[in-house]
Parts: structure tokens; C-alpha cells; sequence
């Protein structure tokens, strides 16, 4: 219970920062947004094969705004030396990390869920044909990109050019779970339900989410501390 | 009589460069130790290391007969570094809520508030930290590393940069910690301050320990005694 609590005092600490500075939020929702507007010029919003990309297109514009988010996670530490005041308090740094994680993937899926609908207006596409089970699958994806990127900005923290270097090692890592996103997102969009293949890449993400999950958890005491 | 700190051979590298020599220091409980030494001579990455914060490359460090990364240690040690640890994004009551939940406090909500009435800052709880006044914010660090009346005290330069009501509220709650029998560690360049406070005094010097003892008489009457003592002078 005590592990909850902490993990929750820390999530709820990430997500109070961020909603009065709104720094991450904004520039990573307005990337979204901005970047959506653009491709739809750049596509047919007419065409049929806009669903056969669909998946692509949104999970690339997620993984490139979460970098933004991502980037703040530990960075907001770095103030005050809190990083320090932190770790030198009684909270395992698992709750730490999970508490981390938790506070990015809610606001990552605030920003998914804000571009979603908006994609579907750009590009005339009916999302919510199986609007449950994309909802699902985006929190899946989701999960994966908040663990691998949050262990990443942890490892990343006190470097000069961190900024570039998450994504550098944020995208390799995330290949599987991305394809599995986007392989399902785009089965979703174009109507078909979780079943068959799709249900194997479900697994695949799933799988992804709880070994990565519980390796950063067994080594993130070793990153932050060295 | 067993060490409250027990700091075993430690050695610190950074990269090949030598931070820590071999340090070995037994700090006995309810002592208050002033670390001392020059700029870079290593207290800093010490004191890290007494606090969990970092790891030593070789050797060992007991807190209280434990590990200083072991839970039951870290709720039982205070630690003020260089920079003040609180969060400006957030208010003086949540500062100290937020620390009262993370040491597992019973009823943090009332110990901050106990606490922001006890340094003065009931009048402004809800205000965000980076509002404050340097002096406010540094009385707010200090109810952030007294809240869960730690049992050992680490501070790094304690005295720097303090406004005068800061340093009152400082001197009063190290007094504090040392009747109810807190060990105390810290680092200063504040030579005099330091040994007005200090039980015990340890030199450090170029990574090595110098000296370590009880402060004596000629330490109180001439702070600079010791640095001439070991070549070690500012």
C-alpha cells in the first residue's frame, strides 16, 4: 500500500507541476495538431488508401509529440536539485519510476484522445467503428512509449544534449510495440475487430508492455543511482 | 558504543580521477561533525554518499548500522544540499506534504501545516514556491529536511547564502536535533559557525581524511588552527 501511495504522490506531484505550467502539454498537443493539419494537405483526404495508413500516420505523429512530454519527465527535476531530494527520501525507486510513468501516460492520452477525433475530421475517416477497442489498443501503445521513454529520460537527465538523444534511443526500443500499434490501430480504423492476426499483434504489445515494465522496474534503481 | 555512521575504506572515483582516498570515519551518535576542507577536497561527494545518493567505488557505509540506501535508512536521515529541493511549480503546503507522503508520515497534511506555521509561512500555504522570497524559500528547505525529525542530519554548507530569520530558524532546529540526540553532519566553509556548533571535527584533504576528533579548545579559539595544522590552509 505504502509503494501506491508513494507512486501516487509522485503522479499526482509530475501531473499538478504540469497542468500550472502547461510546457509539455501545449507544445507536444500543438505539434499534433499542427503536424496532422499538414499531412492532410499533403494526402487525398478523399482516398480509400487513407486507412491503409492510418495506423502510420497516427502513431508517428504520437511517438514524435510523447518525445516532448518525455523529455520534461526527469528534466523538471533538475531544478532545485528535487532529483536528489527525491532519491534521498524513503521511496523505492520503482514507486518513483512508476509514479513517473503513470503521470506521462495520462498526459500522453490526454493528447492522443484530443488528436484522435481530430483526425478524424481531417482525413474523413470513421475512427469509431470499434472506438473501444482503439481505445484499448492506444492506451496499450501508450504504456509502452511512457515506460521506455521515462526510463530513457531518467537515463538521459543530466545529459547536455538530451533533448536529442531520447528520441535517438527512445524509437529503436519502440519498434516492436509501434508496429503492433499501428498494425492494430489501422485494422481498427478500417473496421475489423480484435481477432485472428490482430490478436496476435494484441499479444505482441501486451508481451512488450510487461517485460519492458518489469525490467525498468528491476533496473531503474541502477540508472538513477549508477 | 556502536557508530551512529560507520564509513569503512571508501574510495570514489569519477572517471579515473580519485573524488575519495580511502576515507574511513566513525561518527558516533548524537555527535555533530563539521566536514570540513578546501574547495573539491571531496565533502560534497561524502556527504552524497552518506545519504544514498551516491555510490562509493569501493568500501562500505553504515548508517545506524544499515545500508544508506536502505529504506529504514533514508526515513531516518534529513538531507539539505547546495540547492534548496523544493518544487516552484508547486505551493509551500504541497512542498511539504508531498515530503510528508513520501517519508510516510501519519498525518502529513497537519505536520505541513504544523510545519509552515512554525517557520511563518501559515500566511502564504497556498502560494507556489517560486513566488517566495530566497530567505521564505530557504526556510521552506528547512521544514522540507527537519518534517520527519531524521535521526542523522546531512548538510551541505548549511550557512551559505541564509538570510538572517533563516539562520535563526536553523540554529534552532539543529539545537533541536541535537537535544532529542540527532547526529549531524556538515559540510562548511563557515569555519567559525562550525565550531561553535560542531562536537566533532574531520578534515578532509585532497580526498583523504586529514583529521578526524573531537573539536577542541584551540579549534574554538582559532579556526584556522587546524588547516595550518595539516598544510591544508585557505
Amino acid at each position: 500500500m505504502r509503494f501506491l501511495r508513494q507512486s501516487w504522490s509522485v503522479a499526482a506531484k509530475d501531473l499538478r507541476s504540469e497542468i500550472r505550467t502547461k510546457e509539455a502539454l501545449n507544445a507536444s498537443l500543438s505539434f499534433s495538431l499542427v503536424i496532422l493539419l499538414l499531412f492532410s494537405f499533403a494526402f487525398d483526404p478523399a482516398a480509400e488508401q487513407i486507412r491503409d495508413f492510418s495506423g502510420g500516420l497516427l502513431w508517428m505523429v504520437f511517438a514524435f509529440a510523447a518525445a516532448l512530454i518525455l523529455n520534461r519527465s526527469f528534466a523538471r527535476e533538475l531544478e532545485n536539485d528535487c532529483l536528489d531530494m527525491l532519491l534521498a527520501s524513503p521511496v523505492p525507486p520503482a514507486a518513483l519510476f512508476l509514479g513517473k510513468v503513470s503521470a506521462n501516460f495520462v498526459l500522453l492520452m490526454a493528447v492522443e484522445l484530443i488528436a484522435l477525433p481530430v483526425f478524424g475530421i481531417f482525413y474523413n475517416v470513421n475512427w469509431g467503428m470499434q472506438a473501444a477497442s482503439l481505445v484499448l489498443v492506444t492506451a496499450l501503445g501508450t504504456w509502452a512509449l511512457a515506460v521506455i521513454g521515462t526510463m530513457f529520460s531518467a537515463l538521459t537527465v543530466n545529459l547536455r544534449l538530451r533533448e536529442l538523444m531520447l528520441p535517438v534511443l527512445v524509437y529503436p526500443m519502440m519498434i516492436p510495440a509501434l508496429m503492433a500499434s499501428i498494425q492494430l490501430t489501422t485494422d481498427l480504423i478500417a473496421g475489423q475487430p480484435l481477432a485472428g492476426d490482430s490478436f496476435l499483434w494484441l499479444r505482441v504489445l501486451v508481451a512488450f508492455n510487461v517485460i519492458f515494465t518489469a525490467l525498468s522496474v528491476v533496473f531503474v534503481d541502477t540508472v538513477l543511482l549508477g | 558504543m556502536s557508530a551512529s555512521i560507520a564509513v569503512e575504506h571508501v574510495w570514489k572515483y569519477f572517471g579515473d580521477f580519485p573524488a575519495l582516498k580511502d576515507v574511513s570515519l566513525r561518527i558516533e551518535p548524537g555527535s555533530c561533525v563539521a566536514l570540513l576542507g578546501r574547495n573539491g577536497a571531496g565533502k560534497t561527494t561524502l556527504l552524497r554518499i552518506l545519504a544514498g545518493l551516491s555510490r562509493p567505488s569501493q568500501g562500505a557505509v553504515r548508517v545506524d548500522g544499515r545500508d544508506s540506501r536502505e529504506e529504514a535508512t533514508r526515513r531516518r536521515v534529513g538531507v539539505l544540499g547546495h540547492a534548496i529541493g523544493i518544487y516552484d511549480e508547486l505551493s509551500a503546503f504541497e512542498n511539504l506534504r508531498l515530503f510528508g507522503e513520501l517519508y510516510g508520515l501519519d498525518r502529513p497534511k497537519d505536520t505541513a501545516l504544523e510545519w509552515l506555521e512554525r517557520i511563518g509561512l501559515s500566511a502564504v500555504r497556498d502560494g507556489l514556491a517560486r513566488e517566495f522570497s530566497r530567505g521564505m524559500r530557504q526556510r521552506l528547505a528547512l521544514a522540507r529536511a527537519f518534517l520527519h525529525q531524521p535521526s542523522v542530519v546531512l548538510f551541505d554548507e548549511p550557512f551559505t547564502s541564509l538570510d538572517d530569520r533563516a539562520i535563526a530558524v536553523l540554529q534552532q532546529l539543529l539545537s533541536e536535533a541535537r537535544a532529542r540526540g540527532a547526529t549531524i553532519v556538515m559540510s562548511t566553509h563557515q569555519i567559525r559557525e562550525a565550531m561553535e556548533l560542531s562536537s566533532d571535527v574531520a578534515l578532509i584533504s585532497r580526498g583523504k581524511l586529514a583529521h578526524a576528533g573531537p573539536r577542541t579548545a584551540e579549534m574554538l579559539a582559532d579556526p584556522g588552527w587546524l588547516y595550518r595544522q595539516y598544510g591544508d590552509g585557505q
